[in-house]
């Protein structure tokens, strides 16, 4: 990430543990769990939020192959992206595979990667 | 509870007009339906504009009091914004007012400028209708969000690219004799399949086109309008808004869209009616697949139902429930912030038989508004009913 980067504290802390392979999701008393930054927990208002680690190994739920990008990925297209779920907190992320080679129900691990065309970090999945 | 008549309607034709600003198109729109409705301008109360990206396409931010002057009135004016639903949310707002006694008149449109933003600059733009952190920065669009839908949809429920390309053709059909509308061209259901893809399985005819234009209706109580002998034969009798969790991973499911099911319940008991008194109706249809979402959602079809309906002709013109007889965002074009007042003038004028398609709807009585933002994380839903 370059240093002019705006930081997002609570995100950038949540992909920099998906980089070192201990990803977490934070989960209220009521075990709701979802992605940070929060102050609270978005389906019930508690506050007490705690970190728990969340699997690398998931199962991609839907995908897509992209054609026409943002101006962020000009230089990336075609991609594959695809949301898949971690246990109980669904992650949307760069499906590092051909769309041939990808289906609904596929298993994959999360990882960090980077847009080819800013360079800033994105989120993975490599298929299992 | 009482209505919010409808005066007057007014909506430039929807196209490609990079030149064109928005406040030229939006003073064209409330100037067209002031005329409408035959009143002064200086007896409006209130002004309500919908808008999602002026700040982005045109540098233009604060749009309230610019329209006002636009349009020529001395009113409170204020912005609203709620991505594609934007024109929805502001039609609510002055139905609101109409209804509460705030105001006897409003105008409320809708507007946005988008060709000048080109394909990719548009693409970005709208994008920020999905969340920064956790959809924007891992590479996703507005097709590709749908895109999303439409396969996970396939998964769950089956169906194909082939049942989604019947809606896009039904839509054609519909705005094919359709003076404003953006595409007035008959397609094949070939042509769809055989389209460049811009987010697989959403092709180039799966996808709303990148439009310019801007609607606005004139809006005005039931006592306004017999004081001051106003023809209104159409007025809104229900509003109803739904929320939901903004990014679609966030999501229960990602076929089901909660947002326009509570949305079209509200609407439904504000205005007395069940969805079967409904007649016809306007969906967002901003993907092939946001169509079948919308009319599973608003209840006409059980749930992994609705992808067959336009292939076996229940919703197409001469069907029983017609849906998008405007042409729809598909056809008609998809200026975002004008699209869910867009809808409103265009059921308004299918009502009173000034409409191409009016024809259709000959014996109808109640029809529906459905608006949706971002991946219908926001719904808005009226009911329109002919007045008494």
């Amino acid at each position: 990430m370059s240093d002019d980067e705006i930081q997002n504290d609570g995100y950038d802390q949540a992909l920099e543990a998906i980089e070192n392979g201990n990803p977490y999701a934070l989960e209220c008393p009521e075990g709701h769990q979802s992605m940070p930054p929060r102050r609270v927990c978005p389906e019930c208002g508690a506050s007490d939020l705690e970190e728990v680690e969340i699997p690398l190994s998931g199962e991609l739920l839907s995908y897509n192959v992209t054609y026409v990008p943002t101006p962020d990925f000009k230089d990336d297209v075609p991609f594959v992206l695809g949301i898949a779920q971690f246990d109980n907190v669904r992650l949307t992320g760069r499906v590092k595979a051909d769309a041939e080679d990808v289906e609904v129900g596929s298993a994959v691990e999360v990882g960090l990667g980077e847009s080819e065309t800013t360079e800033r970090p994105l989120v993975t999945f490599d298929l299992a | 509870m009482a209505s919010a008549h409808i005066a007057g309607v007014g909506m430039t034709e929807f196209g490609e007009f990079p030149e064109r600003t928005g406040r030229d198109l939006f003073g064209e729109a409330g100037d067209t339906a002031i005329d409408d409705a035959g009143i002064d301008r200086e007896e409006i109360d209130a002004l309500y504009v919908g808008n999602f990206m002026g700040e982005l396409s045109e540098n233009q931010g604060h749009m309230g009091p610019l329209m006002a002057k636009a349009v020529g009135i001395d009113a409170p004016a204020t912005r609203v914004e709620s991505a594609c639903a934007s024109g929805g949310m502001a039609v609510r707002q002055a139905v609101k007012d109409v209804r509460n006694g705030e105001a006897d008149v409003v105008l409320v449109g809708g507007v946005e400028r988008m060709h000048n933003m080109g394909t990719t600059g548009a693409t970005g733009g709208l994008s920020v209708a999905a969340d920064d952190l956790w959809e924007i920065r891992q590479g996703i669009t507005f097709p590709g969000a749908y895109a999303l839908m439409a396969q996970r949809y396939f998964a769950v429920h089956g169906g194909d690219r082939e049942d989604l390309a019947h809606v896009a053709v039904k839509n054609h059909a519909n705005a094919a004799n359709n003076p404003l509308a953006q595409y007035q061209t008959e397609i094949s259901v070939e042509k769809v399949l055989d389209a460049p893809p811009v987010a697989l399985p959403m092709g180039l005819f799966d996808s709303s086109p990148i439009t310019d234009g801007a609607a606005a209706t004139v809006l005005v109580s039931e006592e306004y309008a017999e004081e001051h002998g106003l023809e209104t034969p159409v007025a809104i009798t229900g509003t109803g808004q739904g929320t939901d969790n903004l990014a679609l991973a966030e999501r229960d499911s990602m076929v089901w869209t909660p947002a326009t099911e509570d949305a079209g319940q509200e609407a439904y008991e504000d205005a007395g009616i069940s969805k079967d008194d409904v007649d016809f109706l306007e969906v967002h249809d901003c993907f092939t697949i946001a169509e079948v979402l919308a009319l599973e959602g608003l209840g006409f079809y059980d749930e992994g139902e609705a992808i067959t309906a336009a292939r076996e002709g229940e919703t197409t013109a001469d069907g029983d429930l017609p849906v998008n007889l405007s042409g729809g965002l598909k056809a008609k074009g998809h200026p975002v912030g004008a699209t869910g007042v867009a809808q409103v003038t265009e059921i308004t004028k299918l009502f009173r038989g000034d409409h191409v398609n009016s024809d259709a709807v000959e014996d109808a009585s109640v029809a529906l508004t459905h608006n949706a933002g971002g991946t219908v994380a926001s719904a808005v839903v009226h009911v329109l009913e002919v007045a008494e």
